[in-house]
């Protein structure tokens, strides 16, 4: 689902000649489109839950291998009914979040007592998404979209190239590879608010363990018939003295 | 305060030999022959009502709104010719979208009032446009707390505590000064506005009308919204009981 800078460099000298490519004065193709993200987020988690849904994310905003932004809010409501949370490259994050606010603001002033609901806006985000592939300059951001509307929840995932779908519990970057498992071993359809919280962060901690971009400081977001709610930061408690993490070196031939 | 401009209101773009500009005044005589809009500022907030006048039954209820959205904490109630007045409130709003996006943050009522005055005083300036037949009152709760704008067609906005426009203003305006509206808070002053635009209401000229109210308050969490349904309800209830002792005591 993510893709590699390898690939797109690839795409670029065959597209090189025919989009987002400006000949300039001095007779070289400058390119003016997104080639590889700066200032990155990492994993998002996202799980439907007995009342609704929760979203998990870090708050750190790296540049490159510096951990450059540490309260760095990742997760962010969307309207009445939905958050949305991100990984990728966060400028391109905060364009979407604008982007989103003039949708529901426009949405608003219709003043009709009928509000845009999840699915309306991933459909929204997804157009987006797939418009901008086409013109070989995405937004470089693979994001969640939750929401609750009369009394449906809804989950889903976009894409920087617009691959897009709705799952019982999702997450992007490393989350795909290290808490998916988990969520579809422990994953249950009643789970409640507390329940939800415990995987979640039994995730994140995985998460914290095994993927260098990622900080111990946390948010999480509810999405239920009420509104939306953004936890203030906290920490989970880490335990280093795990047998797996003594001598981490045994078995790697050659590591020092 | 009626005077014969002959010869020198047929142009907007013409004064007359006392320096007034009649087609302007002309257009605020469509503002005063329409429905009753009321603005009040209070403690917490600001509150518009408006008497809506239905001509037909057969008008769907809350259709035809005459108090319109402008942004989160903004709302403007509009008299006069009502398509005129889409006009103002369409760019009122883009004038509020264009600052959030520039400047980042929500345009202060003031601002949005002096822009929103220019465009209106713009079509006074030109023969080849007519001025706008509509007079809005524009409420807002920003940083500097809820503020209350009237702007005439001819481009003029002032700041006010209270404000009224349309048919029954001179009764409205006597109504308004009599409450003490620093000390009033949103809730009381719903009640009311209700209580004035009952009392301003010409049954025997105009048959029916519906009340439309709508508040920017802390209770409203400084958002511009329709008051809710039920304390509608009680004022309007209110309102009328009250009609009706005025009615008993003649």
């Amino acid at each position: 689902m993510e893709h590699t800078i390898e690939a797109f460099k690839r795409e670029e000298s065959l597209g090189a000649r025919h989009s987002g490519a400006a000949a300039a004065s001095d007779g070289k193709i400058h390119i003016e489109r997104t080639q590889y993200p700066y200032v990155t987020g990492s994993s998002v988690l996202g799980i439907k839950y007995k009342d609704g849904i929760l979203l998990a994310a870090d708050m750190a905003a790296s540049y490159g291998s510096t951990k450059r932004y540490k309260s760095f809010q990742r997760l962010k409501p969307v309207g009445k009914h939905a958050v949305i949370g991100a990984s990728g490259e966060m400028s391109d994050f905060q364009q979407i979040s604008t982007m989103l606010d003039e949708l529901t603001l426009r949405d608003q002033m219709w003043d009709d007592s009928n509000t845009l609901g999840p699915h309306e806006i991933h459909s929204y985000l997804n157009r987006i998404m797939y418009q901008r592939r086409n013109k070989f300059d995405p937004l470089w951001n693979n994001i969640i979209l939750g929401g609750v509307k009369n009394g449906k929840k809804y989950l889903g995932v976009v894409s920087m190239i617009g691959v897009h779908f709705e799952d019982d519990h999702v997450a992007t970057g490393f989350g795909q590879h290290l808490a998916r498992p988990e969520l579809r071993k422990q994953w249950r359809a009643d789970m409640t608010l507390e329940e939800g919280v415990r995987l979640l962060e039994k995730c994140l901690l995985v998460l914290y363990y095994r993927d260098r971009s990622s900080i111990n400081k946390y948010q999480i977001a509810k999405v239920t018939e009420e509104g939306v709610t953004i936890s203030s930061p906290f920490a989970i408690e880490t335990n280093w003295e795990l047998e797996a993490f003594q001598n981490p070196t045994k078995n790697a031939e050659g590591s020092w | 305060m009626s005077s014969i401009g002959t010869g020198y209101d047929l142009s907007v773009t013409t004064f007359s030999p006392d320096g007034r500009v009649f087609q302007t005044e002309y257009a605020s005589k469509a503002v005063d022959n329409s429905g009753t809009a009321i603005g009040v500022t209070c403690k917490d907030g600001v509150v518009l009502g408006i008497e809506k006048l239905t001509p037909s039954k057969m008008l769907v209820e809350g259709s035809n709104k005459r108090i319109h959205h402008v942004h989160e904490h903004a709302g403007m109630a509009v008299a006069g010719l009502a398509a005129d007045g889409r006009q103002v409130v369409a760019r009122a709003r883009a004038e509020a979208k264009n600052y959030l996006s520039f400047y980042g943050e929500e345009i202060p009522t003031s601002h949005l009032c002096e822009r929103v005055a220019s465009y209106v005083h713009l079509c006074t300036l030109y023969w080849w446009l007519r001025p706008f037949g509509t007079g809005v009152i524009l409420g807002g709760y920003d940083r500097d707390g809820p503020q209350l704008y009237m702007i005439e067609p001819s481009g003029v906005s002032y700041r006010y505590f209270g404000a009224a426009i349309g048919k029954g203003r001179q009764a409205a305006k006597t109504e308004i000064e009599k409450l003490k509206l620093s000390e009033m808070t949103c809730k009381e002053a719903v009640f009311a506005v209700a209580k004035i635009i009952y009392g301003v209401h010409d049954e025997a000229k105009d048959k029916a009308f519906e009340l439309e109210m709508s508040w920017i308050c802390d209770e409203s969490n400084k958002e511009h919204q329709k008051v809710p349904a039920n304390l509608l309800e009680e004022a309007k209830a209110a309102a009328k009981a009250a009609q009706e002792e005025d009615m008993d005591a003649d």
